[in-house]
C-alpha cells in the first residue's frame, strides 16, 4: 500500500486578537498528528498560540481570475491548494 | 532583515532566540534563587547528576535519529525532544557543579567524567534504534516509559527544597508532558496500525520493560534527601497507571515484569552501566578530550 | 485574452505568480525541478553536519548544531510543500532523489572531517547559499518566494553560528587554529562551485532569468560571494587558498582563480567523495520508515471508518 500521508494546511493565530493566518503545509497521517507536527514545525513551540489544521483536500478555492475559461477545475490536483498563500512574516504583529 | 547584504547577520546582536528551543538556558532560570539548601552538598550534587545524566544520555540517543526518522515531520519532532532534554541536562549539570563547589561546569561534568561516575538509569542508555538494538517502535516505547516516569518525578520535584531543582522541574514538566503525549500517540498508532507495526510495538515494549524496575528502585542518595529529592518508589503506581492506559488504547498487553539483572546488585544510579554505554560515552567525549584546553 | 501574454506581463511587472494561475508548462517544470533540487539539498545537507552532533565538543555546541540540522529538515519540508502547490508530490520527489533521478547541491558530497567543518560550512557554504537564495526571495513564483523569505532568515543565523564558532576556535589553541585553516583549504573551492558552472557553460540561466525564477547569473553571484568573504577571512585570520586572489581597483571587485571544473562535473556526475553514501543514507531512512508510515496511515483509515460508521 502507499504509505504517504495526506497534506494538511496549517493556520496559526500568533496571539490573541489576530486572525489565524496560513503559514504552510505538512504531511501527517491524521488530524491529531497534524496538529502536533504543526506545533513542532511551524510554531517553534511558542506556547499560547492557536493552530488549525485542515486537510488540503477540504479546501475549496476560487480561481484568481474567475473569467479565466482555461482554468482546469479538476479538484484532485494538489496544486489547486493554496499552500503558502500567506506567511506570517508579512503580517505585522504576528 | 534586509536582503541586500547576506553578511548583515554576522554583525547583528547576539540573541539566539531563533533556535527552536534556544541554545542558552540562563534565561530559563532567570531570577531563580540559587541558594543551596541545608543538606549534604555531596548528596545534592550526586542527585543533580542522576537527573542530569538521565536527560543528557537520552538526548544523545534520540539525536541519533536526526536525518533517519520515518518522515521529515518526525525528524523535526524527535530533534525537538532531544533538544528539550539537552536543555534540562545542561541546567542540572550546571547545578551539580555549582553545589559540588569544585569549579566543574556542565562541560567538565559531561565530557571529563568516566563511565563509573555517570549516574543515569539504564533505560536512558540502552540502544533502541535507529541502529542495532531497536527500531522506531522501540524508541517510542522507551520514550513513553521514560517520559511517563519523568513526568511523575518532575511534578513532585516542583516542590523541592532546592529552588533550582524546583525551577528546572517546573519548566521541564511541560516539555516532558509533551514528550509523553508524542510517544503515546505513536504507541497507539503502531499498536493499532498494521500486523507488522503491532508486532514491532510488542517487541519494543518487551525490549524496554526489564528496565522499568530500576526506575522505582531508590538509591541511598535519594533517600538521604527528604524534601529535596523524590523517592522513586512513590512513582511506581502513577507510572503504571499511565502505561496501562496507553497500552489499553493501543490494543497491547503489558509485558511480564521481569527486572533486568543487576551486576553485583548494582545498576546505573551506582555507576554500573551496560556495555553499550562505554561506546556512547566514547563518542560523546572523544573530541573534547582530544584537545585539552581548547575553548569551544 | 492570451494567457501566455498575461503570464509574461505578470512576471515582467514583478508581480507574483500564484498556484492557481495559468503558467507555461516549461515554467512549472523548471520550478518543480529547481525547488525539488533545493529541497533535496536541505535534506541531504543534514548528513554532513549531522555527522558531528554526537561528538560536538561542548553541550552548547551540541544544542546549536542539533537545532541547525533540525532547521534544515524544516527548510526541506517548506520547499517540498512549495513543489506540492505545483502538482508535485513529496513521496514521488523522494523516490526521484533516492533513485538518483534528481540531484541536490554537490557541496554535500564532500565529507566533514573535523569540527571546524561545522563552522566552515556555516560560514562559507551557508554564506554561498545565502548569496544564491536571497535573490530568490523575489523570485516570480509566490510560494517559492515566501518559503525563501522564511528560510533566508533562518540561514542567516546558521551562517552566524558558523562564523562565531570559527572566531572562538581561532582565539583558542594552535591545534584549533590549524584545524580551521585546514578546513577552509578543503571547503573554499567547493564553495565557489556552489554557484554553478561559468555563465558561458550554464544551460538553464537565460530562460530562468527571463521568467524571474533566477535573478542573477552564476558568475555575478560568485563574484559577490568572493567580495563579501575576503574581508571576513581577514578578520578571522585565515588564508583563502587562492594565489590569484587580489583586489582589482579598476573593476572594484576581487580577481580570483577558477575552481577545478573537471572536479565539479565529476561530483555532479556522481563521483564525489560521498555521493553514494549520502543517497544510501537517505534511501535507508526512507525505506526503514515505510512500515511506520504505513501503520499510521492504516490507523487513520480504521479510525475514519469507525467515525463514519457512528455517523
Amino acid at each position: 500500500m502507499s504509505a504517504s500521508w495526506p497534506l494538511w494546511e496549517v493556520f496559526v493565530r500568533g496571539k490573541r486578537g489576530l486572525n489565524h493566518v496560513h503559514v504552510g503545509s505538512l504531511h501527517a497521517p491524521d488530524a491529531e498528528m497534524a496538529l502536533r507536527n504543526a506545533r513542532d514545525v511551524y510554531t517553534r513551540r511558542n506556547e499560547g498560540v492557536s493552530i488549525w489544521v485542515v486537510p488540503a483536500t477540504a479546501i475549496t478555492a476560487s480561481s484568481p481570475d474567475e473569467k479565466d475559461p482555461f482554468f482546469e477545475p479538476s479538484g484532485d490536483k494538489v496544486y489547486r491548494h493554496p499552500t503558502f498563500y500567506e506567511i506570517p512574516e508579512d503580517v505585522p504583529h504576528l | 532583515m534586509s536582503f541586500d547584504n547576506a553578511y548583515e547577520a554576522l554583525i547583528d546582536g547576539h540573541e539566539d532566540a531563533h533556535w527552536a528551543f534556544g541554545t542558552g538556558f540562563s534565561e530559563a532560570l532567570a531570577g531563580v534563587d540559587r541558594e543551596v539548601p541545608d543538606v549534604d552538598r555531596a548528596d545534592l550534587a550526586a542527585y543533580c547528576l542522576m537527573l542530569g545524566d538521565d536527560a543528557l544520555v537520552l538526548s544523545q540517543r534520540l539525536a541519533e535519529w536526526c536525518s533517519r526518522a520515518p518522515e521529515l515531520e518526525e525528524d523535526v519532532a524527535l530533534a525537538n525532544i532531544a533538544l528539550d532534554l539537552l536543555g534540562q541536562a545542561r541546567m542540572l549539570l550546571t547545578r551539580a557543579g555549582e553545589v559540588e563547589g569544585a569549579g566543574r561546569d556542565e562541560d567538565a561534568l559531561a565530557y571529563l567524567r568516566d563511565e563509573r561516575d555517570f549516574r543515569n538509569v539504564h533505560l536512558a542508555e540502552i540502544e533502541c534504534g535507529p541502529f542495532a538494538g531497536g527500531d522506531f517502535a522501540t524508541t517510542v516505547a522507551r520514550l513513553l516509559v521514560f517520559s511517563s516516569w519523568k513526568v511523575a518525578q518532575y511534578s513532585r520535584l516542583r516542590a523541592s527544597a532546592d529552588p533550582v531543582l524546583a525551577a528546572v522541574a517546573a519548566k521541564g514538566l511541560k516539555e516532558l508532558a509533551y514528550h509523553r503525549d508524542h510517544a503515546a500517540q505513536w504507541v497507539v498508532r503502531l499498536g493499532d496500525g498494521t500486523d507488522e507495526s503491532h508486532r514491532r510495538m510488542r517487541a519494543g515494549l518487551e525490549r524496554v520493560w526489564p528496565f522499568l524496575a530500576e526506575l522505582s528502585t531508590a538509591h541511598a542518595v535519594e533517600l538521604r534527601l527528604p524534601g529535596v529529592a523524590v523517592d522513586p518508589a512513590e512513582l511506581r503506581s502513577e507510572v503504571d497507571g499511565v502505561l496501562d492506559a496507553v497500552l489499553a488504547a493501543a490494543g497491547l498487553t503489558r509485558p511480564a515484569d521481569v527486572p533486568a539483572a543487576r551486576v553485583n546488585g548494582l545498576a546505573g544510579r551506582d555507576g554500573v552501566h551496560t556495555e553499550a554505554f562505554g561506546y556512547l560515552l566514547a563518542e560523546l567525549q572523544h573530541l573534547h578530550r582530544s584537545l585539552p584546553g581548547a575553548k569551544w | 485574452m492570451d494567457l501566455e501574454a498575461q503570464f509574461e506581463r505578470t512576471v515582467a511587472a514583478e508581480q507574483r505568480v500564484e498556484p492557481r494561475d495559468w503558467m507555461p508548462d516549461g515554467y512549472r517544470k523548471t520550478l518543480i525541478r529547481q525547488i525539488a533540487q533545493h529541497a533535496h539539498s536541505e535534506i541531504i545537507g543534514m548528513q554532513p553536519e549531522g555527522n558531528w552532533i554526537s561528538r560536538a565538543p561542548s553541550l552548547r555546541r551540541k544544542a546549536i548544531l542539533l537545532a541547525k540540522v533540525q532547521d534544515e529538515a524544516g527548510h526541506g519540508l517548506y520547499l517540498y510543500a512549495a513543489t506540492e502547490t505545483l502538482g508535485a508530490d513529496r513521496a514521488e520527489l523522494t523516490e526521484k532523489l533516492i533513485s538518483g533521478r534528481q540531484k541536490y547541491s554537490s557541496i554535500f558530497n564532500y565529507p566533514t572531517l573535523s569540527y571546524a567543518d561545522v563552522g566552515v560550512i556555516g560560514w562559507l557554504v551557508d554564506g554561498a547559499a545565502i548569496c544564491n537564495q536571497v535573490p530568490l526571495c523575489r523570485t516570480s513564483y509566490g510560494p517559492y518566494a515566501r518559503a525563501m523569505i522564511r528560510i533566508c532568515k533562518e540561514e542567516s543565523f546558521h551562517q552566524r553560528q558558523g562564523y562565531e564558532l570559527l572566531m572562538t576556535m581561532m582565539a583558542g589553541t594552535d591545534a584549533q587554529r590549524a584545524m580551521v585553516q585546514e578546513s577552509v583549504d578543503r571547503w573554499w573551492w567547493p564553495s565557489l562551485m556552489m554557484f554553478g558552472p561559468p555563465d558561458a557553460e550554464s544551460s538553464n540561466t537565460e530562460q530562468s532569468m527571463k521568467w524571474r525564477i533566477k535573478r542573477n547569473t552564476n558568475d555575478e553571484l560568485r563574484q559577490k560571494f568572493v567580495d563579501m568573504t575576503v574581508p571576513q577571512a581577514e578578520k578571522l585570520g585565515v588564508t583563502l587558498p587562492d594565489p590569484e586572489l587580489r583586489w582589482n581597483p579598476e573593476r572594484g571587485h576581487h580577481d580570483f582563480g577558477q575552481p577545478d571544473w573537471d572536479e565539479f562535473w565529476q561530483v555532479v556526475g556522481g563521483n564525489g567523495p560521498t555521493n553514494a553514501q549520502r543517497v544510501e543514507h537517505r534511501r535507508k531512512a526512507h525505506e526503514d520508515g515505510e512500515w511506520v508510515r504505513a501503520a499510521a496511515a492504516a490507523h487513520a483509515m480504521k479510525h475514519a471508518a469507525v467515525e463514519e460508521g457512528v455517523a
